[in-house]
């Protein structure tokens, strides 16, 4: 089977670095449709760069990226994207941030004004799948960081994306908070199917959600390790405490560890 | 409990006491040290003086205000249109910084003789005065606003297949929106400044007129009567643009508003 995200052999260099040294080189990586692929490596190693090359976002000096079957030659306008920053517009409420992507992305943005009720059920509805029911009207400054977070998360889902692109998004959170976003992201994976690239520095995170952890090497980055994870779904938070998760996490530690030393 | 209600109560007195007493300081150091008028008039003076040429100087006041604000609106449509080409394109942004800065950097005071012999005596010369010395503040508040889109904000759109004009709608303007309200309290002070300095050398009306015949007359009292005028004035128009600001741009100021 054809891969949904197939990046291969691409090396980025960007145009604003100083030393002209490539961020990511002969880095090739792919994810399947439906899959759950998490990105782990060192601080720097060009893991959101990945993020930027498979959105569009930038093109490679060498190398192709191709998502959906199609060769990406401008930004791919099917994913979905939520970063540690929630960068939610502090002039829209809640909802209206939701409502966002919607007035982008076709057919939607043709659909909206007319259908306005039916995209303000399907924002309501996503509220209250991460913990957020009723508070679309309040502007998202009024709310604490994880409940932004969470918001975010609405927002990169709201278009129904093919694609979900996590770029550390629970980095900022306490520790329960995060366990809380990573089973609701968990469910609505299992429930929707869409294709997900997470980024993270937390090994636990990676093996927790993803079907796949791909580590990378310092930078210029590449990946240097791939670890399928096998355990059974659905996954409960217990299993963090089984010895199959830790060796696993163990397993990866052993190489991010590795590719600092090589750094 | 008793102490701090005190303390709020004189709190709210303390701008009436200085203020007071800044005049009656005032009066006193001109009885006692026996001043003349012509160089320093005591308060009650200029009070007197006021009321004497009230006539004459609400209705140059007038005229002042009127020569403020159009200046004002077209140095905020000029100002608003300019600054989005400026924040939305980058060419024309590195391509006109340095006339806008070198421009910026001529006083505009300087500008009123070229406007006098284009324009004669009259009420273009505080007008264009008004409108050139203030639009700058708008232009680069309004570019900044639109220039400084979180990156990430941008990565979301555009992966969403947003275009540029899309973001700028959708982003660039409310967020610079802000930006723009606050530096309209700027832009109507210097708006103010420059009809005032064109109607002291290039009109015949106005209060900037007024006070240059006044001074032409050595009518000291009268000088600072209209002194009082324009700082009225002055701090009407400052606070109604402040009371806009507020209005439009009530989410930029969220921390405020929640501790309030
Ligand atoms: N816009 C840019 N211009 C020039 N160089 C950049 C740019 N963005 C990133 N880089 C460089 O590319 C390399 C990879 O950056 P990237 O942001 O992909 O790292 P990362 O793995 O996401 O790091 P972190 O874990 O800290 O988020 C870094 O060394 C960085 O300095
Ligand atoms: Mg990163």
């Amino acid at each position: 089977m054809q891969a949904f995200v197939d990046i291969h052999d691409v090396t980025h260099i960007y145009s604003g670095a100083e030393d002209g040294a490539p961020a990511v080189e002969h880095m090739t990586l792919a994810v399947r449709e439906g899959e759950f692929a998490a990105i782990v490596g060192p601080s720097g190693c060009g893991k959101s760069t990945v993020m930027k090359l498979a959105t569009g976002l930038q093109f490679p000096a060498k190398g192709t990226v191709v998502v959906g079957g199609e060769e990406v030659t401008k930004p791919v306008k099917l994913a979905g994207m939520a970063f540690q920053n929630p960068v939610m517009l502090p002039w829209r409420t809640t909802l209206d941030n939701l409502l966002l992507p919607l007035e982008i992305v076709q057919p939607h943005r043709s659909r909206l004004r007319r259908h306005k009720a039916e995209y303000v059920a399907r924002a309501e509805h996503l509220l209250a799948e991460v913990g957020l029911a009723g508070q679309g009207a309040k502007f998202p400054w009024q709310l604490s960081g994880g409940m932004q977070q969470r918001a975010s998360l609405c927002r990169a889902l709201i278009h129904e994306p093919k694609l979900l692109m996590l770029d550390e998004p629970f980095g900022a959170l306490d520790a329960f908070t995060r366990e809380e976003l990573w089973c609701i992201i968990r469910d609505l994976h299992a429930e929707q199917g869409f294709t997900v690239i997470l980024v993270t520095h937390d090994l636990r995170e990676a093996v927790f959600l993803a079907d796949r952890v791909f580590c990378m090497s310092a930078r210029p980055g590449r990946i240097i390790a791939e670890r399928h994870v096998d355990l059974p779904r659905p996954r409960d938070l217990e299993i963090m405490y089984t010895a199959a998760f830790t060796d696993i996490v163990h397993e990866l530690r052993g190489h991010i560890a590795d590719a600092r030393q090589a750094a | 409990m008793h102490a701090k209600r005190r303390r709020r109560a004189l709190l709210a007195a303390a701008p009436w006491m200085f203020t007071i007493g800044f005049f009656v300081l005032w009066e006193i150091l001109v009885r006692v040290t026996g001043m003349s008028t012509f160089v320093l008039p005591a308060p009650s003076v200029i009070a007197e003086a006021l009321w004497q040429f009230r006539g004459p100087l609400s209705l140059h006041s007038f005229h002042t205000a009127w020569m403020t604000l159009a200046g004002f609106v077209i140095a905020v449509v000029f100002g608003l249109l300019l600054g989005m080409a400026l924040g939305a394109s980058r060419l024309v942004h590195a391509g006109s910084y340095p006339l806008l800065v070198g421009f910026n950097a001529i006083p505009k005071v300087a500008v009123v003789p070229i406007l006098v012999i284009w324009f004669g005596v009259g009420w273009l010369p505080p007008v264009l005065t008004a409108f050139l010395i203030s639009f700058f503040p708008i232009v680069v508040n309004v570019a900044t606003g639109l220039a400084t889109i979180e990156p990430e904000t941008e990565d979301v759109l555009r992966a969403l297949g947003a275009s540029k004009r899309d973001i700028i709608v959708k982003v660039g303007i409310p967020r610079a929106m802000p930006y723009f309200f606050g530096s309209l309290k700027v832009a109507i002070t210097l708006a103010f400044v420059g009809s005032v300095i064109a109607e002291y050398n290039a009109s015949n009306f106005g209060v900037g007129n007024l006070m240059a015949r006044a001074s032409a007359d050595f009518n000291v009292p009268l000088l600072f009567a209209a002194l009082i005028a324009l700082a009225v004035l002055g701090v009407i128009m400052y606070a109604a643009t402040a009371i806009v600001e507020k209005r439009m741009t009530g989410w930029a100021q969220r921390s405020q508003m929640a501790s309030a």
